[in-house]
């Protein structure tokens, strides 16, 4: 395998993607001014452009010396449109967590941009970025830990008020509060409880509420529901519907649960070892799948109605998810995919519309990042 | 058995409501009067129903009111002129000097009473001393990490390696002055990092925690994150810690006078009183008993503290 | 399969159902919890049974008393704050409840065995898992090291894992969670037992392992025709292995049935809500459906049946009346086996 083409340097596997508008801001003024500034619906508000974190693996007790890197995100873009929700689903360890984190620039993005409404977030600093942070929230997975212990419900999501002051005068922040509590579903007089005196989907709200304090645009879930129970799992996904037509929400919604994130989601993009296998429309995704692993990860999906699972067509994948610290050349998905052919070792697939579904108008002309893609109705009984 | 020990007692205080719209649950549940349970209100909860909290609170109560007004037990000083008398030298307890008198034919009493001043002095001294610089140094290392991380730990580690009390001769040896707050000094410099690491411990369990993650979300700052995020959940085991020190101090301030180099004439010590009568132990026990007795039952007294807060600060012991 | 000689102490094993006795069968039993909150009724009466090679699956949310139970049949439960102030677990007709220590101490994992969740805190990190397998041999069966080492590869290949010879030596974390939950597999047929518990066993799994490992369960208890019972919250997970149901809810059952007739025609408005709940992954639906309101605590379950504030079909009587187990029968009174409502509208529910 010596003549495989060098995959360390990530590669731009989506040269398609759409030219970002990037805002040369001279100034914090002007950047905070870019921020600020209203984005049409159905206009992209959030552009990844090649994407990358490695997190770099040491040895050594004194002296570190960096042997090698665990690639979470290696090299996705993707656009955000205004009022949309876009789902990202894939296994644990392909990176989906990871990106929710850069998106928030919790974590340092070791290459690529994230571009909001022009401006590079990933380059931000002090007063810009804080205006981004302002826009851009976050909703935990887990609402056991993302509530500190040692607050007030009332503290908890007056917390956003007091770091950013400009957006709630003093006095009537309690009553923002309250507000708060009444408009994500709890009792406005739970104000000064706290967080283990409630249950697990009451937390969420609680979690939902702090993230929509300050009127942000942008919501990124990272697994949202799935540490709740299946009653109280729909509660809470009809909440965050129904917020997200009253207040004009963006949403990313991470997820491993692949029917949850159909139901939510207008466009989903489908990860595998930190790489972007395919995106496109809830219909080009789920009825239209041309990528093998998209095709086996719905259909290993059990579907609560034995009827319908005897009448379908279930792909089941050998082995495990290989390691992001050493992954597979090429193709990254060709250790498991039962297509994979010598071409899937030495060539990168690009994120594009495959070949033989160019200019085509249906479905299936969407971006697959597959050698050779190909329809394959799994989700549907036969 | 998750099952039931983490998810049952969670929504204790609050009905099961009836919901309005969207089948939300929304909660309109009338609110039934407050119970607002933190840590701290459950730890008091815990704390005053535990008998041995109650009696060594009791004790340490007293030992404060004697440490901060010994002229209430007691009519004389031994400070006043003429307190001491040679012709009482070595006298057994009588109905009127119920503890007797030592050598020098001081009453034996007086200075045990008075001594409690200087023990609870240092004790607290030290401990307020080693809790600031301890939990300063302890948060800063946890948050910062990297080199500043690595530069403290390694230095504590030093005198990880280094006995208190050899440490303390050392120490002391060198300033020999004596009185009470040098004492204390030594003691600080010793004892601060065991609360750094306990400190840098405790942070880095939290620091990852997810709201902490949210907080940053938000954009608060540093010291916001420190105070408000991490310092409140960081800080049970360190008050747990400082608790038993307390007695630990104590006791090492009445070893350090008692080898002579802690707190020295005239000022008053248990350590100090025991190291003078225990020559003439086996003719007159009372002028060390007394003393000793004192010492034991304070440094008890606050361990037996400490233990009851752990206890009741620690939910995985419950 | 030749059976290897079980414990002499237990009577032998009886064929299950030749005799009328089912494999295991849990009459009416209750365990509370004793808290700082109050007494916690996590299991509140619940009765069901399982035949050799049957698979039962217990359905429900946290605290609806699914995993106690299991913890009571294993005999692993914390006493205390837990007990049993009543109840019969009877294996092989005989009740578990009456035994010693030692009898059931030789019952577990020889004769009923368990799958946890968490693979990984189930293994003992210091430990090769070809050691851990082997134990099970050493210990019960006083084999030597080289004839359980032999056995534990065996038993690795048994549940496919690869290269399992050269991979005997390895410890758990070696292992990838898909693996380690086939090992704990492994652990729980080694010694052949009637029965098995599995406890979520692929809640913590990613989808595509999800499958692989709930078809290597239920090949594997066709094989030994053991019986199964599966412990889990996710109706999909059911659909696919199970051959009976019952609904749990507050520490009752509420539901029993067939797999098939569950989801067609669900009898307490409790598993209809859970069912029409969730998203469906082959069409994109309207708002979902969801059951108001939240899971009782079980230190103050409502009076009457425990779903009444969350249930749209709730009426004066449910607010006082507990109901019972009633049989559910087709609209014109024709038996339906094995199934039953704990519903006073049942008839209102399935029959619409």
């Amino acid at each position: 395998m010596a003549e495989l083409k060098k995959t360390d340097e990530p590669v731009d596997a989506t040269p398609n993607v759409s030219e970002v508008d990037v805002v040369d801001a001279h100034s914090e003024e002007e950047a905070v001014a870019a921020i600020e500034a209203p984005v049409e619906r159905g206009e992209p508000i959030l552009q990844v452009r090649n994407l990358v974190k490695h997190f770099p693996l040491t040895t050594g007790i004194l002296f570190k010396r960096q042997v090698g890197a665990v690639k979470a995100v290696d090299g996705i873009s993707f656009d955000l449109y205004q009022g949309e929700t876009l789902g990202i689903v894939g296994e644990s360890g392909c990176g989906k967590s990871t990106v929710a984190k850069l998106l928030m620039n919790l974590e340092r993005a070791t290459a690529g941009e994230v571009f909001y409404k022009g401006q590079d977030i990933t380059k931000l600093s002090g007063r810009a970025l804080k205006a981004v942070r302002r826009n851009i929230q976050m909703v935990f997975q887990d609402p056991y830990t993302s509530l500190n212990p040692r607050m007030t419900v009332g503290d908890i999501i007056g917390e956003p008020f007091e770091i950013h002051p400009e957006v709630a005068p003093k006095g009537s922040r309690r009553q923002k509060v309250q507000e708060l509590l009444d408009v994500v579903g709890l009792n406005p007089e739970y104000i000064n409880r706290y967080p283990h005196q409630f249950s697990g989907g009451q937390r969420q709200r609680i979690g939902i509420a702090r993230g929509l304090a300050l009127n942000p645009e942008i919501i990124i879930c990272d697994e949202p529901v799935s540490a709740l129970d299946v009653s109280v799992q729909a509660q809470v996904i009809n909440l965050m519907e129904k917020l997200q037509d009253e207040f004009n929400l963006s949403y990313i919604f991470i997820a491993h649960d692949l029917s949850i994130v159909r139901h939510i989601s207008d466009r989903v993009g489908v990860m595998y070892l930190g790489k972007m296998a395919e995106i496109g429309t809830d219909t080009q995704i789920y009825d239209h799948p041309t990528h093998p692993y998209t095709q086996a990860l719905l259909s290993a999906v059990p579907v609560p109605d034995p009827d319908a699972r005897e009448g379908r067509e279930r792909v089941i994948l050998t082995g495990d998810v290989p390691s992001p610290a050493n992954p597979p050349s090429g193709c990254r998905f060709r250790t498991r995919c039962q297509k994979a052919q010598d071409k899937c070792a030495e060539e990168v697939p690009l994120l594009a519309v495959p070949e033989v579904f160019k200019g085509l108008d249906s479905p299936v002309a969407h971006e697959s990042a597959c050698h050779f893609a190909e329809e394959k109705d799994v989700v549907h009984a036969v | 058995m998750p099952d039931i020990t983490d998810k049952v007692p969670a929504p204790a205080a609050i009905p099961p409501s009836p919901s309005t719209e969207d089948g939300g649950g929304k909660d309109t549940g009338k609110a039934k009067p407050e119970r607002v349970a933190s840590m701290w209100s459950d730890a008091r909860h815990d704390l005053i129903r535990n008998p041995i909290f109650v009696v060594s609170a009791i004790i340490i109560l007293f030992l404060l009111v004697l440490a901060a007004a010994p002229g209430l037990f007691t009519e004389r000083s031994p400070f006043e002129k003429g307190f001491c008398q040679l012709s009482d030298s070595a006298s057994k307890p009588s109905s009127e000097n119920w503890f007797g008198f030592d050598t020098l034919g001081c009453d034996v009493y007086t200075r045990t009473i008075y001594a409690t001043r200087n023990s609870i002095i240092v004790g607290i001294l030290t401990t307020v001393l080693t809790t600031l610089v301890g939990s300063l140094l302890g948060m800063i290392a946890g948050l910062r990490g990297g080199w500043l991380d690595s530069v403290l730990s390694r230095f504590t580690e030093i005198f990880f390696a280094l006995p208190l009390m050899l440490g303390g001769l050392l120490v002391a040896s060198i300033f020999q002055t004596g009185n009470v707050v040098t004492v204390a000094l030594v003691l600080a410099v010793l004892g601060w990092p065991q609360v750094f690491r306990i400190m840098r411990g405790a942070v880095l369990a939290n620091k990852h925690n997810d709201y902490v993650m949210a907080a940053k979300a938000l954009g608060a700052g540093t010291w916001r994150i420190a105070m408000r995020h991490v310092l409140p959940n960081a800080v049970a085991p360190v008050i747990v810690i400082t608790t038993i020190n307390l007695g630990v101090y104590i006791s090492a301030e009445a070893a350090l006078s008692y080898l002579g180099i802690g707190v020295q004439s005239p000022n008053i010590s248990w350590g100090l009183m025991i190291s003078d009568a225990q020559s003439r132990f086996l003719i007159s026990p009372h002028m060390v008993l007394f003393p000793s007795l004192f010492l034991s039952i304070t440094v008890l007294a606050f361990i037996m503290l400490g233990d009851a807060v752990r206890d009741a600060l620690d939910p995985k012991l419950r | 399969m030749t059976i290897i000689d079980k414990t002499a102490d237990v009577p032998a094993p009886r064929e299950a159902g030749s005799d009328g006795v089912p494999l295991l069968e849990v009459r009416d039993l209750h365990v509370e919890f004793h808290t700082r909150e109050g007494t916690a009724r996590a299991v509140n009466g619940v009765n069901y049974s399982v035949s050799a090679g049957e698979t039962l699956a217990v359905l429900g949310e946290s605290g609806s008393g699914k995993s106690v139970t299991a913890q009571a049949i294993m005999g692993i439960l914390d006493m205390p704050p837990a007990t049993i102030p009543r109840g019969e677990i009877l294996f092989h007709g005989e009740d578990m409840l009456k035994m010693s220590g030692e009898e059931r101490r030789k019952i577990r994992g020889s004769r009923i065995a368990m799958i946890f969740q968490d693979a990984l805190s189930s293994l003992n990190p210091v430990l090769s898992v070809g050691y851990q397998l082997g134990e099970m041999f050493r210990v019960h069966r006083a084999l030597s090291r080289k004839e359980a080492k032999a056995k534990a590869i065996e038993l690795m290949d048994r549940v496919k894992i690869p290269a399992a010879a050269a991979r005997v030596g390895d410890y758990p974390h070696q292992f990838s969670g898909g693996m380690r939950q086939r090992i704990m597999i492994a652990m729980a047929l080694a010694l052949e037992p009637d029965l098995i518990i599995a406890d979520e066993p692929t809640t913590a799994l990613d989808v595509t392992v999800q499958a692989q490992v709930m078809e290597l369960l239920a090949d594997l208890q066709r094989e030994f025709n053991m019986g199964l019972i599966l412990i889990t919250h996710d109706l999909g997970v059911v659909a696919d292995v199970a051959d009976k149901i019952a609904v749990m809810y507050a520490g009752r059952i509420v539901e029993t049935a067939p797999v098939h007739e569950l989801y067609k025609r669900p009898a307490h408005p409790y598993t209809r809500g859970l069912l029409d709940s969730i998203p469906r992954l082959d069409q994109k639906g309207q708002e979902l459906y969801a059951i108001k309101g939240l899971p009782p605590n079980l230190t103050s379950t409502p009076p009457g049946c425990a779903f009444n504030p969350r249930c749209p079909k709730a009426q004066d009587i449910c607010r006082t009346d507990i109901p019972q187990l009633f049989p559910v029968t087709e609209r014109d009174g024709g038996e339906l086996a094995g199934r039953g409502s704990a519903c006073h509208f049942w008839k209102e529910t399935i029959h619409g």
